[in-house]
C-alpha cells in the first residue's frame, strides 16, 4: 500500500466520520433532502468563490459557498412559511434554481475558470493526493486532508459542547424551547455544520457521496438501535467500513472512488434493510405473518367459545363458516392444538380448559383494554407485545 | 437579433426548431404529471428518481453496448421504477421517514450509476462517449426521433389521464375514501407514478439528472397559486411548462455557451418567483394589500367606537367634540376621520366633530353584529 493509497483512504474516513455526524441529526429530524439541497446550491457558491480567490480550497472559498448552503436553507424556509407551497415543494424549488445559476456562471466564464460542473457532483478522491499543503517550502499532507481534518475537529468539538442541546431540540422541540435554548440557533448551527461539511468534502468525494455519506449510514444505524450515542458510533462505523472497503473495490474496478464508496454504502444498507434484528423488512414481514396468524387463531377461539352446537365446531364448517383458505385454517388449527388449547375429536372442534382461559382473558383484554389482563401472554404472543 | 426573425429561425431552422418544439413538449407534459406529484406530496420524488435512473442507462448501455438512446430509457424507466417502489418499501416497511428514503435512494442510485459510467469509460469500446450528457442534458443532441417519442409519450399520457380522470382525481384527494368506492387504488397509484417516472426519463436527455426535478415541480407550483381546480391546475401547468421550454430555448440560442437545461428551469423559476408574488387569491403582494385594508378597516373601527364612547355620555348625540380628543391609539388619522366623513357617520365642522345619527347607530352595533357594508 503506498503512501498515496493510505493518504486517500484517510482522507475518505475522515470525510466519512465529518459526514456521519451531522447526518446522525438530519436523518433524526426528518431534514435529509436538505442536504441534497445544500450539496447542490453550493455550486453557485463555490463558483464566485473561485472567481475570487482562484483555488478550490480556500478558507475564504470554503465560507462563501457555505453561506449559499445557509442561503438556500433560509430561502426555503421563507417560501414554506408563506405557505403556498409544501416544504418538500420549496426544497425541490430552491437548489435546482441555485444550481442552474452555477452551471450557467461556470459556462459563461468557461474561458477563466478550470472548473468543472462534474468535478463538483462527483469530486475525484483519486487526485488529493496530487494537491500538497506547503508550509515554509516543507509538505505537510495532502490540502484536502487538512481542510477535511480541521471541519472534523470543528464537529466533534461541536458536538461535544452541546450534545444535550442538540438531543433534547431533535427529540422534543417544546422542551427545548421551554428549557431556554433556542432552537433557532441548534437549528441554524447544525445547518452551517452541515454546510460547511458539504464544501469542505465536495473536493475531495463530490456532493453527492456527501449525501450519500450523511444519509446512508444514519439511516442504516437507525434501523439497528434507538440510543442516540450508539447511532453515532454505528453510523460513524458503517461511513469509516464503506469509505476503506469501497477505496478497494474501485481499486479492483479501476473505477470512480466516490461511486465505489457510495455503492458499498448501498449494500450496507441493503443488508441492515433486509436483516436488521426488529426492524429490518424480513423481522417486519415476519412479525406481520405472526400476527395474522394469531388474530386467526384469536378470532377461532372466540368463535368455538361462542358456540356448543356440534355443527358449528365441525372442522370442514369452521373453514366454510369463518371463510378461511384451507392452508390457513389448517396452519391456524396446527397452532392451538400444539398449544393445547383445542382438542379435536371425530373432526369436532372444542376448547381445553387452558384455551378457555386464554379466552377469556383475551376477551377481558380487548373489553378493557387494560394491559396487565395480557402481561404472561407477551412472551408466546406477538400480538400482545405491541 | 430580433424577436421575429428569430420566429422565422425557429419555423426554417432544423436544430431550433426541433429543440424548441422538444423543451416545449417535454415540459407540457412534466407539466401536467407534476401537478400530481406536487399535490400527492412527492415534490421530491422527481429528484430522486432522475438520480435513481442513472444506473439503469449505464447498464443498458453495458448490455446491449450501443448508444441507442430508446435502450438507454428503458433502462433508465425500468432502474427509475425499481428505485420509486424501493423508497416506496421503505416507508412502509421501516420506521424512516420519506425523506431520509427519497435521500438514501437518490445518493445511492446516483453513486453506483457512477461507478458503473467511470467503469464504462475505462473499457476499451469507442462508442461509450457522450454517455454523461445524461448527467446535465444537452437540449443540442436532440433529434426529430427523440421529439417524435416525447410526442407519442404525451398523447399516450393525455389519453390515460382522460379515461382515469375521475380516478386520478379521487385518489389524490381522499385515497380512503377511493379504496372503500371499489377502486384499485394501488392499480391507479402505480399508473400515475409509472407516468411520472416515463416522464422524468423523457426529460434526463433535454436539461439531465440535476435540472430535471425543477422542471416537473415548478410549473406545477406556479399553477396552483393561480387555481383551486385540479383540472385548470394541470391545464396552466401544462402550459407554464412550455413556455418554459420555448423561452428558456429562445434565451440560451441567443447567446454564446448558454446551456438550455439551466435556462429553462431559470425561467421555470421566474414563472413561479410571478405567481406567488401576483396570483389574486393566494399571492404575497395581494395578502399584503389585504392585510393592510384589513387594518384600516379595524382603526376605523376604532376611530368610530372612540366616538361613540363619548358621545354615548352627552344626551344629544350629534353633539361636537374637538377634533383634539382624538389619537393615534385610537387609530385615528386624518384620512381615517375623512373617511368617516365621506361615510356620513360623522360631520365636521372646524375642528369640531360631531356624530351623525347613521354613525351613532353603526358604532352601537359595531362590536354586536357583523356589519358587511364597511369592508
Amino acid at each position: 500500500m503506498s503512501n498515496a493509497q493510505l493518504e486517500i483512504q484517510l482522507i475518505a474516513s475522515l470525510v466519512a466520520v465529518a459526514c456521519a455526524i451531522p447526518g446522525t441529526f438530519l436523518v433524526l429530524r426528518k431534514m435529509a433532502m436538505i442536504s441534497d439541497a445544500i450539496s447542490h446550491s453550493i455550486l453557485p457558491g463555490i463558483v464566485v468563490g473561485f472567481f475570487v480567490t482562484q483555488d478550490l480550497n480556500s478558507p475564504l472559498l470554503i465560507l462563501l459557498a457555505a453561506l449559499t448552503g445557509i442561503i438556500t436553507v433560509v430561502l426555503v424556509e421563507y417560501i414554506q412559511k408563506t405557505g403556498l407551497v409544501k416544504e418538500d415543494t420549496a426544497i425541490g424549488l430552491v437548489f435546482p434554481a441555485m444550481f442552474s445559476i452555477g452551471v450557467i456562471l461556470i459556462a459563461k466564464n468557461a474561458n477563466d475558470v478550470h472548473l468543472d460542473v462534474d468535478a463538483v457532483l462527483l469530486g475525484e478522491l483519486a487526485f488529493a493526493p496530487f494537491d500538497r499543503l506547503l508550509i515554509a517550502g516543507t509538505d505537510v499532507g495532502p490540502k484536502s486532508l487538512w481542510v477535511v481534518g480541521t471541519i472534523l475537529l470543528i464537529t466533534i468539538t461541536l458536538l461535544i459542547l452541546f450534545f444535550k442541546e442538540l438531543k433534547i431540540s431533535t427529540f422534543d422541540k417544546g422542551l427545548a424551547a421551554s428549557l431556554g435554548f433556542s432552537p433557532a440557533i441548534i437549528h441554524y448551527g447544525l445547518m452551517s455544520v452541515a454546510s460547511v461539511t458539504t464544501v469542505g468534502s465536495f473536493d475531495a468525494v463530490g456532493a453527492i457521496l456527501v449525501v450519500a455519506l450523511m444519509i446512508a449510514p444514519a439511516a442504516a444505524a437507525y434501523l439497528l438501535t434507538t440510543d442516540l450515542k450508539k447511532m453515532l458510533a454505528l453510523a460513524i462505523g458503517f461511513g469509516i467500513f464503506s469509505a476503506i472497503f469501497g477505496y478497494w473495490v474501485a481499486h479492483w474496478l479501476d473505477a470512480s472512488i466516490a461511486g465505489s464508496i457510495t455503492t458499498v454504502l448501498g449494500l450496507v444498507f441493503l443488508l441492515v434493510y433486509l436483516f436488521a434484528p426488529s426492524k429490518g423488512v424480513i423481522a417486519v414481514m415476519y412479525r406481520e405473518k405472526q400476527q395474522r396468524t394469531e388474530v386467526s387463531l384469536l378470532t377461532f377461539l372466540l368463535h368455538l367459545k361462542n358456540h356448543d352446537e356440534l355443527e358449528e365446531r365441525h372442522v370442514n364448517h369452521l373453514r366454510e363458516h369463518i371463510n378461511w383458505q384451507k392452508v390457513r385454517a389448517k396452519t391456524v388449527l396446527d397452532l392451538a392444538k400444539k398449544n393445547n388449547m383445542i382438542h379435536i375429536e371425530k373432526n369436532i372442534v372444542s376448547l381445553t380448559k387452558k384455551g378457555d382461559e386464554f379466552t377469556s382473558k383475551a376477551i377481558d383484554y380487548i373489553i378493557t383494554n387494560e394491559d396487565a389482563q395480557i402481561e404472561d401472554m407477551k412472551d408466546d404472543f406477538f400480538l400482545f407485545r405491541g | 437579433m430580433d424577436i421575429t426573425e428569430y420566429i422565422k429561425l425557429v419555423f426554417t431552422d432544423y436544430t431550433l426548431r426541433t429543440i424548441t418544439l422538444g423543451t416545449a413538449i417535454l415540459g407540457a407534459v412534466t407539466g401536467m404529471l407534476g401537478s400530481f406529484a406536487v399535490l400527492r406530496k412527492q415534490s421530491l420524488l422527481g429528484d430522486a428518481i432522475s438520480h435513481a435512473a442513472l444506473p439503469g442507462i449505464a447498464i443498458a448501455f453495458l448490455i446491449t453496448g450501443a448508444k441507442d438512446s430508446n435502450t438507454l430509457l428503458i433502462g433508465a424507466l425500468i432502474s427509475g421504477l425499481i428505485g420509486t417502489f424501493w423508497i416506496r418499501g421503505i416507508v412502509t416497511k421501516t420506521h424512516l421517514k420519506s425523506d431520509t428514503a427519497l435521500g438514501l435512494i437518490l445518493s445511492l442510485f446516483f453513486g453506483f450509476g457512477m461507478l458503473l459510467l467511470t467503469f464504462i469509460q475505462k473499457q476499451p469500446n469507442a462508442n461509450q462517449a457522450g454517455l454523461d450528457k445524461y448527467l446535465f442534458g444537452q437540449a443540442a443532441t436532440l433529434v426529430e426521433s427523440d421529439v417524435w417519442l416525447m410526442a407519442i409519450v404525451t398523447g399516450l399520457c393525455l389519453i390515460v389521464m382522460l379515461t382515469f380522470w375521475k380516478e386520478f382525481k379521487i385518489l389524490l384527494f381522499d385515497a380512503d375514501y377511493t379504496q372503500t368506492l371499489g377502486f384499485n387504488t394501488k392499480f391507479i397509484d402505480i399508473l400515475i407514478t409509472t407516468f411520472i417516472v416515463l416522464a422524468i426519463v423523457l426529460g434526463l436527455q433535454t436539461v439531465g439528472v440535476v435540472l430535471m426535478s425543477a422542471m416537473l415541480l415548478a410549473p406545477a407550483a406556479a399553477a396552483r397559486q393561480w387555481t383551486n381546480s385540479l383540472s385548470v391546475m394541470v391545464f396552466l401547468a401544462a402550459i407554464f411548462g412550455a413556455f418554459s421550454g420555448v423561452f428558456g430555448t429562445a434565451i440560451s440560442a441567443s447567446q454564446n455557451n448558454l446551456s438550455t437545461g439551466p435556462v429553462i428551469v431559470l425561467v421555470a423559476g421566474v414563472f413561479v418567483m410571478f405567481s406567488f408574488i401576483f396570483s389574486p387569491s393566494r399571492g404575497l403582494l395581494f395578502k399584503q394589500i389585504r392585510f393592510i385594508k384589513n387594518r384600516r378597516d379595524l382603526e376605523l373601527h376604532k376611530t368610530l367606537a372612540f366616538m361613540h364612547h363619548i358621545a354615548e355620555t352627552h344626551e344629544d348625540i350629534s353633539h361636537p367634540h374637538a377634533i383634539k380628543l382624538l389619537n393615534n391609539f385610537q387609530g385615528y388619522t386624518r384620512s381615517t376621520l375623512q373617511k368617516l366623513v365621506d361615510k356620513d357617520y360623522v360631520q365636521l365642522d372646524g375642528n369640531m366633530w360631531s356624530l351623525t345619527k347613521t354613525g351613532f347607530e353603526t358604532a352601537a352595533n359595531l362590536y354586536t353584529k357583523q356589519s358587511t357594508e364597511d369592508e
